[in-house]
């Protein structure tokens, strides 16, 4: 490159930049005004945002501007705004009891409303988007309950969970009576048609003949001696067609070899109280009762 | 018009010019980055947050090798729809010890920032092996294969003691316990979870995460450290109002 003095271009009238490359030489065309407008416009704009947002970092800390924005106070001022847009209900459901709410037409289709929208969020998850459930996740929509289906059971699950390792949770453990070696695989074999049987199906009928002392020794202090199970202890009923590990003898047999017991998380520290109120009303409703 | 004409100089002299390149671009991140390293208010100060047990970090690998972050973010904004379906926005000073960070942008799948204690280890497990069994309209891969594949952990000391290098802060004790707290985790009956929760706090919890007694598979170390995800700060002593907090 060069340096020529800059001269006028004949053809187009503008000025050259003085410069030349390989004898070609360059205009020096202005800056487009609107675009200058808007640079200049854009470095007023941002020293007043320095002014007023938080921007500038320092030594110990930062300018946090004249409007003091903080988009956690936002979000909290939001937040507690809430209280306002949901009116009338939220502040009910505070102090109304689990009975009080369900007895009010009015508050009970508010609580519905609430329930329904946390449920889809979180619990359709595991039990389905009707909560219908499936295998290993209890179905909420019938009136077969393992922990207990008054309003203040399900309020209890849902703030303590079951098995969650929550100090308050719904505890018990069923043996892995086949893996522990409680009993013998032919005892478990056995065990099963006896559970068949129970559930009013047709067995082998030798084998509950030989699984009848068997259940009478293990199985009766949590699933009753008639099979009817108990709620203390979320023994299920073994008499009925509700099953959650599945009904086939394949499933009864695993079970009763491992001895799952489901594990569903504690909601309280998730939930505030009126949430979980909400949400034990929808799941009572749900549950047609 | 003398500064236009020194300007003319650089341009001539392209070492001169590098030179001049670098100190106008390094001027933005020495701005927006570097103060970020001494700034005291960066981090929030918070109870409870804690290097990953060595299970939670290679459950952490596994997460980053099956590229989850790119459809699950580990972010919850300050807004309030996300504080209403995903919990307490996200504190700085919850992924201190994540190197790299996991916070992303693309929600393909929801936020898993909270997403510990939220379901049960047996739904995980169900999930990674087949999402749509739970979820219906789920469109996540299968990840079934983490459940049969035996978790590697002859590198994990090593893993462990690289994170020392860009500034977790775990002890020399933790380092040589890696593969005994591993076990310990995952293990129930460990005689090893009293040592592991002395070492990491008494928040972590042995449990078989995969549901399967007789191997420490790959699925393990992934539920582990799923089901520890934010979990740590304790949210009922959190004064989120306290000026400090702010930002």
């Amino acid at each position: 490159m060069t340096d020529t003095v800059r001269e006028k271009d004949e053809h187009s009238g503008v000025e050259t930049t003085g410069h030349e490359w390989d004898g070609i030489r360059e205009l020096d065309n202005p800056l487009p005004r609107w675009w200058l407008w808007v640079f200049y416009a854009c470095i007023a704009f941002s020293i007043g945002y320095w002014v007023l947002m938080p921007s500038w970092p320092g030594v110990s800390g930062y300018t946090r501007g004249l409007l003091g924005q903080s988009d956690r106070a936002a979000v909290g001022k939001a937040l507690s705004d809430l209280a306002t847009v949901r009116g009338a209900g939220a502040a009910k459901l505070k102090t109304a009891s689990l009975a009080q709410i369900e007895s009010d037409p009015e508050l009970q289709a508010y609580a519905l409303q609430v329930g329904a929208s946390i449920f889809g969020d979180n619990c359709a998850t595991c039990h389905g988007a009707g909560g219908g459930g499936s295998k290993g996740y209890a179905n909420l929509r019938d009136d077969v309950w393992l922990w207990g289906g008054t309003l203040e059971d399900i309020q209890q699950t849902l703030t303590y969970g079951i098995r969650s390792g929550d100090d308050q949770a719904r505890m018990s453990q069923m043996p892995a009576f086949g893996r522990d070696g409680l009993l013998q695989p032919a005892q478990v074999a056995d065990m099963t048609e006896y559970v068949v049987a129970l559930s009013g199906r047709k067995a082998a009928a030798a084998a509950v003949t030989r699984a009848t002392p068997v259940f009478a020794e293990q199985c009766v202090s949590c699933h009753g001696p008639a099979g009817k199970g108990m709620q203390s202890v979320g023994a299920p009923d073994l008499t009925d067609s509700d099953w959650l590990f599945g009904s086939d003898r394949a499933s009864i047999s695993s079970q009763i070899h491992n001895g799952r017991g489901g594990v569903m998380p504690a909601w309280g520290n998730r939930f505030s109280p009126e949430t979980i109120k909400a949400l034990a009303v929808y799941v009572h409703a749900n549950s047609g009762q | 018009m003398s500064l236009w004409k020194h300007h003319g100089n650089l341009e001539r002299h392209s070492l001169l010019l590098i030179i001049g390149i670098v100190i106008v671009v390094s001027i933005g991140g020495l701005v927006e980055i570097a103060p970020l390293f001494w700034i005291k208010n960066t981090i929030e100060k918070v109870e409870g947050v804690r290097p990953y047990t060595p299970l939670e970090l290679a459950g952490r690998d596994i997460y980053i090798r099956e590229g989850c972050y790119t459809c699950h973010s580990q972010m919850i904004r300050p807004l309030r729809d996300e504080v209403e379906r995903y919990g307490h926005y996200s504190l700085a000073a919850e992924s201190m010890y994540d190197h790299p960070f996991q916070w992303g942008s693309k929600r393909t799948g929801p936020d898993l920032a909270r997403v510990g204690g939220k379901y049960s280890d047996a739904w995980h497990r169900d999930h990674l092996v087949d999402p749509r069994s739970v979820v219906p309209e789920s469109l996540m891969p299968p990840y079934a294969f983490l459940a049969t594949k035996d978790l590697r952990t002859r590198d994990l000391q090593a893993r462990v003691k690289a994170m020392t290098a860009v500034g977790v802060p775990y002890t020399q004790e933790q380092i040589d316990q890696t593969l005994a707290d591993v076990q310990a985790q995952a293990d129930p009956f460990s005689s090893d979870g009293p040592a592991l929760r002395k070492r990491y706090g008494a928040k972590v919890v042995s449990r078989d995460f995969d549901g399967d007694p007789e191997r420490l598979t790959e699925m393990d170390a992934l539920i582990a450290y799923l089901q520890m995800l934010g979990t740590m700060v304790d949210f009922s002593t959190y004064q989120a109002d306290a000026p400090a907090n702010q930002r």
